[in-house]
């Protein structure tokens, strides 16, 4: 008889939600049980926000995913689900409208493979298209890639199979196949859950460009904050040349193509391209003006191709199943699905992969199931830094990247944070801004010194200082900071600012004029006051309250001293009689 | 400049070669190093620029550069905040806010008794359970504003034990 | 060569493909301002990080404005350099430039000079819509060279200078965004850096952040002093460019005018280095001579080639990244060091005063010299051979302050017995100088005949490594060349690889030689001024009567009544010194 397969998601946050417990618990008791079953580890399986996540599938049976496995659910599906056969709580059904909405592609063995085991990989085609490919003329791969139509996902969007072939012909004895693994928007875990997932199909796709283009070496840029991606992608390389998949003379091909693995140290500048190669160069991560571009003059000064962890990720299903399947999925302009990391004020928050055009409405609304609490839905973020907010009027706005760039955001990598009425979007703006000066490698003046001064003005409003000048100044310096700037960075950091005033424009001016914050999160503005016909006198504010700003007897209505108070919001979150209010 | 010890050196000057001396390589060597004396000092740097043959200014320009890198040693504890977007919003800033009071340091600094740096870091992809605060290899989520204290107290106490 | 056809402001031009947007429009009279770009034609370096973005045009078809230093012009491409958005674009730029930059121009050593005040005029900034935080870190002092870098705009043009050029690696980026800024490493002072001195930072600096250590109160001090007796010596490589701080075309002598403007700034003495650079090559073309001939002679200790050691950066260099070969260059001091040896000593005794009581002043298109007067080697009980080293654009500043119009002063002489000098001394401002002086005397020295012809072609130029071939009467004599560090950098490593086969090489750490050299009047980045200046030295050395250094009566005379012969002992005393090794 087969064994039951019991699967356990065990990216980065599945494992800081404790499954390794979970996983020890099982093994524990299924080896005590006598209780035929193979334990698998996989990467994500998307449901962060019920982590920790496994899957079980019993001999002959659909997989069952369970949500939110702590000890008590995991002894429950052991005594119920696996020995009785019952039914048990926190089955995640598989046509609710996390998953349905839903189609994988890059994400194909995310959270159903062992990503440390090359065999499963196999098992699910992986390497196919491969052969398939060292079997064709180079061009024609290309031809193929071109034809499907896909764009890469690390945000400019530009024609992968055409920077394949510009790359291709670029004469050079030496030509260099990278895959950009920096990943480091804030708020988007994409490609490091592909790489903890499946590194595999990210492998067999560099292999293939190589191929393609006529390079024999490979390099993959990765973070150095993502040490599990690391090792998972480590271990792939090391089982991937093991199998012949990678060295001298591929599956006897003639071809040769290997990997090697650099590190970043923790530049976000470091994802563009150019800072990507000076960094691979052991240099700092400065851009350069393109042209040229990489394809032409890249790493050691030779003609490299560099793509996004996800574009690769997504190669060997069109050379599987052709560049007309994966083109009559999407819309005219965008091809294929893109995977989105959902997080910030939304239900379900996870990993998820849906087609071009889907709408941010079924995102928000139905995989990602509205809005946490009894809140308003305020904005979306795309795009993280680059991008911009979507506010209510483009729930209905297909997302491809034509139309969030018409929104005024961007598909940028793919981070989606959902924003209710808690947010203040003038906070928002400067939040993405102080993120950009962090990370502004300083070599060109508009980004450097542009993007302070913006913050600078923010930060004037957000203490309740700004005037209706300042308002005029931000837009107008953001648009020489875009016009001006050398690379994506500073040609994109004021995009949230522009976003937000374009949308916001009240809330802005709400502060300005009214000194208000309505979401109570600019400390200037708010002040905590205690209703002295609510508080009991408990004294539970006045014992929390980290700096003593709070005085009243036992069983007398306390109060707030406002000028001693840091706004920590303690006592709030403390008194049982909401009788503490923000003003 | 203080002299580094000779089995340190000899780690360093192994370590470059391990690296066949490439300059391209540096900041695998800055990584390798840091990882092993738990930062980077000027004798390290020098010494490393040296070996690959490079002027000082490069190494010192390349650490200082990127954020991963310090020249000051880390507390006992790194206590790190994520800061990204997720944990942004879900009011990271308060938790920082109380870190920095409790501990009286600013961001990248160190208590004087040696046993907590403050730290930023951007997402650690745990967005599901912003706000993050990590600590060594140990991730706390949900934290409020009032769990900061009994994360401290909770590390003095580890610290004090490890004496 | 190909060309396209491009419209710039509206007019169709045809140009050179390859070229830049920025040198195409400069080529057809449109003058795009910029400001990081630099290009150096002769030594073919070129700086443009694109960082600056003053330079940005608007090409049609083109999302971003472009910074037309970096872009190059394509068949068809239509270029705006006025519009409003370009415009606005710029002037929006230059604020926040100066929105982190002291307002210091009335008090900066840089005012009317920099580059960063003059296109800030240009482009019409009469106020700063922006302000915030500025940076403010400390400024730092050596020697040589101050740096602010509150001033530092972050052009790299120094960073450039100091690694490619020069290849000291001395200079470089440090930090990132708001915070980044230009310094050595650790952010150490120049003086605990391997830092030579050499000011071809300085030279290109557009702005105050990098500039000399102005030392001339201290010459005034000195001049109103009386029990102080005052001389100077001036540079060859002065006289060539001092005339351009008084808007004279580049490359005007003004040799004796200088003489006047120093004699009328109350110097006792006027004295020429040019003396102490004839004395140079009696010291040096002996030695050369003697080592060939240990080396002709099958002596196995003998090492060649020889080096120059006239340039003190060049010293500098190798003490500090090639102390392993420091018994190559010859033993020589720079002419500056051997005047103030013997000023301290024959000239204080001919006028019967003692050491403590003669200032000597030197004049320097250098700024290594500055250091090179504060080695300790270079002084006595703590009294320096040189008191005081004034860079060119020093002097000229100080004859300003002296109400002196140097443009109507008549020419008057140096003095005597240390200011005359050889058509060869002169020859030592220049790249390629110092070797062809040290011929003209070696040949005739070693082959007891006169030459027939004292202009060496071979030997003058601007190429960074130059070589030639002399025969000396049946010898063939292989000479090297090299200025700027990057190119002595390239001889040393040859010579260390036994792939040398030079028997002398001169090397001067300047582009150019002296008369590029960190103190003198700024090129901006117009290096064909250089070989204007080079060709006024080569017109006063074919003016000078005498043109040979051993045949200058006084060195003559120098050697019959003081130092005995060329290497004596007493010349080893005064007129030699030893290397350190100084590896950082
Ligand atoms: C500031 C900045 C950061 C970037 N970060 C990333 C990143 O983290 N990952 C990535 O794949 N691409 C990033 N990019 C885009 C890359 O420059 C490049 O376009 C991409 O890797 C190309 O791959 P693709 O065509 O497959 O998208 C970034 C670009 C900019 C300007
Ligand atoms: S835009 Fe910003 S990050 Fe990009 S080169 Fe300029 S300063 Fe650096
Ligand atoms: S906790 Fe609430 S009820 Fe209690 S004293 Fe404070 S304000 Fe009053
Ligand atoms: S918000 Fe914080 S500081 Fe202010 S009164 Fe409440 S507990 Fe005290
Ligand atoms: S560097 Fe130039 S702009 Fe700045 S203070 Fe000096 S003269 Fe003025
Ligand atoms: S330019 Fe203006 S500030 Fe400067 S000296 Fe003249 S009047 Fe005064
Ligand atoms: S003086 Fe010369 S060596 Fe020193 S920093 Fe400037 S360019 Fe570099
Ligand atoms: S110090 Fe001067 S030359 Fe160097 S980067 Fe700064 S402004 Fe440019
Ligand atoms: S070449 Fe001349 S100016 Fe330049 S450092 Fe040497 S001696 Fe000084
Ligand atoms: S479930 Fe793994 S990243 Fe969220
Ligand atoms: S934003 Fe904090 S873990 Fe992702
Ligand atoms: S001159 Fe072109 S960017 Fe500075």
């Amino acid at each position: 008889m087969e064994n039951t397969i019991i699967k356990f998601a065990m990216g980065t946050c599945g494992i800081a939600s404790g499954t390794q417990d979970i996983l020890n618990l099982f093994d524990k008791e299924l080896s005590r049980l006598n209780y035929p079953a193979s334990l698998v580890k996989t990467g994500c399986m998307g449901h962060c926000y019920a982590e920790p996540t496994i899957s079980i599938t019993l001999p002959g049976k659909d997989a069952v995913y369970f949500g939110n496995v702590n000890e008590e659910r995991a002894r429950d599906i052991i005594d119920h689900f696996l020995l009785k056969g019952d039914h048990t709580e926190g089955i995640i059904p598989p046509e609710g409208d996390f998953s349905r909405k839903q189609l994988k592609i890059a994400l194909r063995n995310c959270g159903e493979i062992d990503p440390e085991n090359i065999q499963e990989y196999i098992d699910r085609e992986g390497y196919k298209a491969l052969m398939k490919c060292l079997t064709k003329k180079p061009e024609k791969v290309i031809a193929e890639i071109k034809d499907s139509g896909l764009r890469g996902r690390g945000g400019g969007g530009f024609s992968t199979g055409l920077k394949w072939e510009i790359t291709r012909k670029s004469k050079s004895d030496v030509k260099y196949v990278v895959c950009n693994a920096d990943e480091g928007d804030p708020g988007a875990f994409m490609d490091r859950s592909v790489l903890e997932g499946d590194p595999h199909s990210v492998i067999e796709a560099m292999i293939i460009c190589g191929y393609s283009i006529g390079s024999n070496n490979g390099l993959v840029y990765i973070r150095a904050e993502y040490p599990l991606a690391i090792s998972r992608l480590k271990t792939a390389l090391n089982q991937a040349r093991e199998q012949g998949f990678l060295g001298e003379n591929i599956l006897h091909s003639g071809f040769s193509f290997d990997i090697e693995i650099r590190y970043g140290a923790g530049a976000f500048v470091c994802g563009e391209e150019t800072a990507l190669i000076h960094s691979m160069e052991g240099m700092r991560g400065e851009p350069t003006f393109k042209p040229p571009y990489p394809s032409v003059s890249g790493y050691m000064g030779k003609p490299t191709c560099v793509n996004n962890v996800e574009t690769l990720a997504n190669i060997a299903t069109i050379i599987r199943n052709g560049a007309e399947w994966f083109s009559s999925i999407g819309t005219a302009t965008s091809k294929g699905t893109k995977v989105f990391a959902l997080a910030g004020k939304i239900k379900r928050t996870g990993l998820i992969e849906v087609p071009m055009g889907t709408t941010l409405r079924e995102i928000i609304f139905e995989i990602g199931g509205g809005i946490k609490g009894i809140k308003k839905f305020k904005a979306a973020q795309t795009g993280g830094p680059s991008g911009g907010c979507l506010s209510e009027q483009y729930l209905d706005t297909p997302i491809d990247y034509e139309h969030l760039l018409e929104a005024g955001s961007m598909m940028g990598s793919g981070g989606m944070i959902v924003l209710d009425e808690d947010d203040c979007m003038v906070s928002m703006a400067k939040f993405y801004l102080e993120f950009s000066i962090d990370e502004s490698c300083g070599k060109c003046a508009p980004c450097r010194l542009g993007n302070k001064r913006l913050h600078e003005m923010l930060v004037k409003i957000t203490d309740g200082k700004g005037t209706m000048a300042d308002l005029q100044k931000i837009k107008d310096l953001s648009v020489v900071i875009k016009d001006t700037s050398l690379c994506g960075l500073g040609q994109t950091s004021p995009n949230p600012v522009l976003s937000t005033l374009n949308q916001f424009h009240d809330e802005y001016v709400a502060h300005i004029e009214e000194r208000n914050c309505s979401a109570h999160q600019c400390k200037e503005l708010i002040h905590y006051v205690i209703l002295p016909d609510k508080c009991t006198g408990c004294t539970v504010c006045f014992r929390n309250c980290p700096v003593e700003a709070i005085y009243g007897d036992k069983g007398e209505v306390h109060s707030i001293l406002d000028h001693q108070c840091i706004k920590c919001g303690i006592c709030l979150s403390k008194c049982k009689f909401n009788a503490i209010i923000i003003n | 400049m203080t002299t580094l010890s000779e089995s340190t050196r000899n780690f360093l000057v192994e370590l470059c070669r391990k690296y066949r001396n490439d300059e391209h390589e540096l900041i695998n060597v800055l990584h390798e190093a840091q990882d092993a004396l738990g930062y980077l000092p000027v004798e390290v740097q020098h010494l490393v620029a040296g070996e690959l043959k490079i002027p000082d200014a490069r190494v010192y320009g390349v650490v200082t550069f990127y954020s991963f890198f310090t020249m000051v040693p880390k507390g006992k504890f790194d206590i790190s905040i994520c800061m990204g977007t997720a944990c942004y919003v879900k009011g990271n800033e308060l938790i920082l806010d109380e870190f920095k009071r409790r501990l009286n340091v600013k961001v990248g600094g160190t208590t004087p008794d040696g046993i907590f740096t403050l730290s930023t870091l951007r997402c650690v992809g745990a967005c599901s359970l912003a706000p993050v605060v990590s600590i060594g290899n140990k991730v706390f989520g949900n934290v409020t504003p009032l769990q900061v204290k009994k994360i401290i107290d909770e590390y003095i106490e580890k610290a004090e034990e490890l004496h | 060569m190909k060309e396209v056809t491009i419209t710039i402001d509206n007019t169709k031009h045809s140009v050179a493909k390859g070229l830049t947007v920025l040198d195409a429009a400069r080529q057809v009279g449109i003058d795009i301002p910029s400001l990081c770009f630099m290009k150096l034609h002769d030594i073919n370096i070129e700086n443009k990080p694109g960082g600056c973005r003053i330079c940005v045009v608007e090409v049609k078809g083109r999302k971003n404005l472009v910074p037309s230093c970096c872009t190059e012009v394509e068949d068809g491409m239509e270029i705006q350099t006025h519009s409003m958005r370009v415009i606005n674009a710029r002037r929006t730029v230059m604020e926040l430039i100066l929105s982190d930059h002291p307002a210091e121009c009335l008090t900066c050593a840089k005012a009317g000079d920099c580059e960063l005040q003059v296109v800030a005029d240009r482009l019409g900034i009469r106020e700063l819509h922006y302000e915030g935080e500025k940076t403010h870190l400390p400024k730092g002092n050596s020697p040589a060279i101050s740096r602010d870098p509150n001033k530092c705009i972050l052009c790299r043009r120094c960073e450039m200078m100091c690694n490619e050029v020069q290849t000291v690696g001395c200079l470089g980026a440090v930090n990132r965004g708001f915070h980044s800024v230009v310094t050595p490493a650790f952010g150490n002072d120049l003086i605990n850096s391997v830092c030579t001195f050499c000011g071809q930072c300085v030279a290109v600096c557009p702005t105050g952040a990098l500039t000399e250590i102005d030392e001339s109160a201290k010459v005034v001090r000195a001049l109103n002093d009386p029990t102080k007796t005052v001389i100077v010596q001036t540079a060859p490589a002065v006289r060539a460019a001092l005339g351009e701080e008084f808007g004279n075309e580049p490359g005007t002598l003004v040799t004796g005018k200088m003489v006047a403007a120093l004699r009328r700034l109350g110097f006792h003495y006027v004295f020429d280095t040019d003396f102490a650079a004839d004395l140079t090559i009696m010291e040096e073309g002996t030695e050369l001579l003697r080592r060939l001939k240990g080396y002709l002679a099958g002596d196995t200790s003998v090492k060649l080639p020889i080096l120059t050691s006239c340039c003190p950066a060049w010293v500098n260099f190798f003490e500090h990244q090639f102390p392993d070969m420091r018994d190559i260059p010859s033993t020589a001091r720079s002419p500056q060091q051997m005047f103030g040896a013997i000023a301290k000593t024959y000239f204080a005794d001919l006028l019967k005063i003692e050491r403590k009581d003669l200032v000597v002043v030197s004049i320097m298109p250098c700024l290594a010299k500055k250091y090179e007067r504060a080695r300790p080697e270079f002084q006595q009980n703590g009294n320096p051979d040189v008191d005081v080293v004034l860079s060119t654009r020093e002097l000229a500043r100080l004859i300003k302050l002296c109400n002196i119009d140097l443009n109507q002063l008549p020419d008057e002489e140096f003095d005597q017995p240390l200011g005359e000098s050889t058509g060869a001394g002169v020859l030592f401002g220049t790249t390629g100088g110092v070797i062809e002086a040290a011929v003209r005397t070696a040949y005739e020295i070693h082959t007891g005949k006169e030459l027939p012809k004292l202009e060496f072609e071979e030997l003058r130029g601007m190429e960074g490594l130059r070589e030639a071939t002399i025969d000396f009467d049946g010898l063939d004599l292989k000479i090297g060349i090299a200025h700027g560090l990057g190119n002595a950098r390239r001889m040393l490593e040859d010579i260390r690889s036994g792939k040398s086969h030079f028997h002398a090489i001169e090397i001067m750490s300047c582009p150019g030689g002296c008369i590029g050299g960190g103190g003198q009047p700024y090129h901006h980045g117009h290096v064909e001024i250089l070989k204007k200046r080079q060709l006024a030295l080569y017109k006063e050395d074919g003016s000078k009567k005498i043109r040979k250094s051993h045949e200058n009566p006084y060195i003559v005379s120098l050697y019959k009544n003081f130092l005995g012969a060329p290497m004596s002992n007493l010349a080893h005393l005064l007129l030699h010194t030893h290397y350190f090794d100084k590896k950082y």
